[in-house]
């Protein structure tokens, strides 16, 4: 840091002959913007944050009933109504795409962090995941389209679940490499040593050891795919009654449901949807607390 | 060889669970299914690149290069041009990073300079929140409450003032003033990268060594000297990294874009103006299209696909170097 002396002529030169202060008023006045600037920066987030939960909790309590979770969403133009198909679906999408996601995501982090480690293919492969990271879910819904409704001929559960779970996966796998690189390598030697082949190895000692870790993984994951949108829009889409055990046609689920009800033009509609991005919102809050108090308690120990 | 350690296990098995030899069917089939899962998220970027590649195909070999440059979206006259869209992507990812990195810069400089001890935690746990609600609201929040409260207090006196003066007239005028258009779409975006840039300075803040900072301090530094002069030049090239994840993630960002910028295929000088982005259009038509529509959005997934990838590679080249050094 030698390169850049910060201080170039900030001495005595100008001792203020009114202000008590030997400060250059031109640093006094620098400092003053960047401490008030950035203070409103963080203010600004934090009011943010706050409108957007205020918002949900005013209008969200507003349309807040126990019908919500026994009535299926309305027809247009209909009285009433709840949002229990579009939470229904919403838990069966995701349960379907976290039990996709985890074993993949699981044993692709295992491959990254024990297997492949240094290897020429577990670099691209960590690179490509930390870009599939990123990506935009649209894209993935665009993909899962063509891959499944096309050639199953019809929206399907299995399609946005199948989105859902591309989704979910490179976060898992993330959190998993992440953990397990966390395990002293001297746990991993102690068990080769007393014989065991390097899968019971991972399996008995490294996983057990990182398991806070990979559950917080998947959290995360699931706060993740919980409120995704865009992937569902062209593979699960919507529907507006119950769905047929086969998972077949559109799925209602609450994130498709939010997004046609919020436009639409009847006030029940429009009610619905405010409950339903409450309800959501709260959930994926909630995940991200706790996937966060299990990291913590994790370092503790 | 595995045969054979397989039958002397299972002849043990029956009287003791005797130590295991390493290796055998179990341990090389665990290995083969981390190795395949791995391969499995190559995968997943490969059939999503080939699949958007496939399905716009046709709509390049129709139109050819000036599918990028021609304007024209007629569903009626099946013809189809991207230019529109990609500039309403473009314009409003810029503004996102206009008005979304000052703010994360100046929340990751309170966070790890100015913020009192007690207050860091659930300061940046707030921030951090922020990174995991989901689009929809945030497009939600923008319709309802962002851009009503934009258009009464912001486009309409905007408007008055700058009308009839020469460029500022066309940059900053609405012709309806309802709220949404693709400034209003930036500033949503805005917020949005607002998490991610933010948590990811101050992680790279963080990682600063004390004594540097404290030096600088110790010759009679102020906070700004301190930051300007010591801080950014140590982390800025993955500042700049953090700041290509947020525009990644602007170009991409679909729900909340869809609700705020109005879905229009106009080319506008104005801010205050609706357009459209590439993700924004695929989500509003592609359930109703087919045909060479259908290969047309297809193929603005395929330039959303190369530009966001090639910033995203960018921005990760970037972050990970500085981790390395």
């Amino acid at each position: 840091m030698d390169s850049a002396n910060p201080l170039t002529a900030p001495t005595v030169r100008e001792a203020a002959p009114i202000s008590a202060s030997r400060v250059r008023s031109g640093r006094r006045v620098a400092d003053k913007i960047l401490v008030v600037a950035s203070t409103v920066a963080t203010l600004i987030g934090i009011v943010v944050l706050g409108s957007i939960l205020l918002m949900l909790i005013v209008e969200g309590v507003k349309g807040f009933s126990p019908l919500l979770f026994t009535e299926p969403t309305p027809g247009p133009g209909s009285e009433g109504g709840g949002i229990a198909n579009a939470i229904l679906g919403s838990l069966v999408l995701t349960f379907i795409g976290i039990v996709i996601a985890t074993p993949i995501g699981v044993l692709a982090g295992t491959y990254l962090a024990e297997y492949g480690r240094a290897s020429k293919l577990a670099d691209l492969i960590r690179f490509l995941n930390d870009i599939l990271l990123s990506a935009p879910s649209i894209l993935i819904g665009l993909f899962v389209y063509t891959l499944m409704v096309r050639t199953m001929g019809s929206y399907s559960g299995w399609a946005g679940g199948v989105a859902l779970a591309i989704i979910a996966t490179p976060v898992i796998v993330r959190t998993t490499e992440d953990m397990l690189r966390l395990v002293p390598s001297t746990l991993r030697e102690a068990g080769a040593a007393l014989g065991a082949p390097p899968s019971i190895v991972i399996k008995a000692i490294t996983w057990r050891a990182a398991s806070a870790g990979i559950v917080t993984g998947i959290i995360l994951a699931l706060a993740r795919i919980a409120g995704e949108t865009a992937p569902l829009l062209f593979t699960a889409l919507n529907n507006n009654s119950w769905f047929s055990p086969n998972l077949m046609g559109g799925i209602p689920n609450l994130p498709v449901m939010i997004y046609q009800f919020a436009l639409s033009p009847y006030p029940n509609w429009q009610q619905l949807a405010w409950a339903g991005a409450l309800l959501i919102t709260i959930t994926i809050l909630a995940l991200s607390i706790v996937a966060r108090f299990v990291i913590k308690s994790e370092r503790a120990r | 060889m595995a045969a054979l350690t397989e039958q002397i296990a299972l002849a043990r098995s029956a009287d003791a669970p005797a130590r295991k030899t390493p290796g055998g069917i179990g341990d090389s089939l665990f290995r083969l299914a981390s190795y395949g899962s791995a391969l499995l998220v190559l995968l997943f970027l490969v059939g999503i690149l080939g699949s958007i590649a496939y399905g716009g195909w046709p709509a390049f070999r129709e139109f050819g290069p000036g599918f990028i440059t021609s304007s024209a979206w007629n569903i009626g006259q099946e013809q189809y041009g991207a230019f529109v869209a990609i500039i309403g992507t473009i314009a409003s990812a810029f503004l996102a990073l206009l008005i979304g990195v000052p703010l994360s810069l100046g929340i990751a400089v309170y966070l790890t300079q100015l913020c009192p001890g007690w207050a860091r935690k659930p300061v940046s746990m707030t921030i951090e929140l922020l990174a995991s609600v989901p689009s929809i609201i945030y497009g939600m929040w923008g319709l309802f409450i962002f851009a009503p409260l934009f258009a009464s207090y912001v486009q309409i006196p905007v408007s008055s003032l700058v009308e009839g003066m020469p460029i500022v007239g066309t940059l900053f005028y609405a012709r309806v003033p309802s709220g949404v258009g693709i400034l209003t779409a930036g500033i949503i975006l805005a917020i949005m990268i607002v998490p991610f840039v933010a948590s990811i300075t101050r992680d790279m803040l963080d990682q600063i060594p004390t004594v540097l900072r404290e030096s600088a301090y110790g010759i009679g530094c102020t906070t700004w000297e301190v930051v300007r002069h010591v801080l950014v030049p140590q982390a800025s090239v993955s500042i700049i990294g953090a700041i290509m994840l947020g525009l990644g993630r602007a170009l991409g960002e679909t729900m909340a874009v869809t609700f705020v910028i109005g879905n229009a295929n106009r080319l506008s000088a104005s801010v205050f103006d609706p357009g459209s982005t590439i993700a924004s259009r695929i989500a509003n038509e592609f359930n109703e299209a087919d045909g060479m529509q259908l290969h047309a959005l297809m193929a603005l997934g395929c330039i959303l696909f190369v530009v966001t990838f090639i910033v995203l590679i960018i921005a990760r080249l970037l972050v990970r170097r500085v981790k390395v050094a």
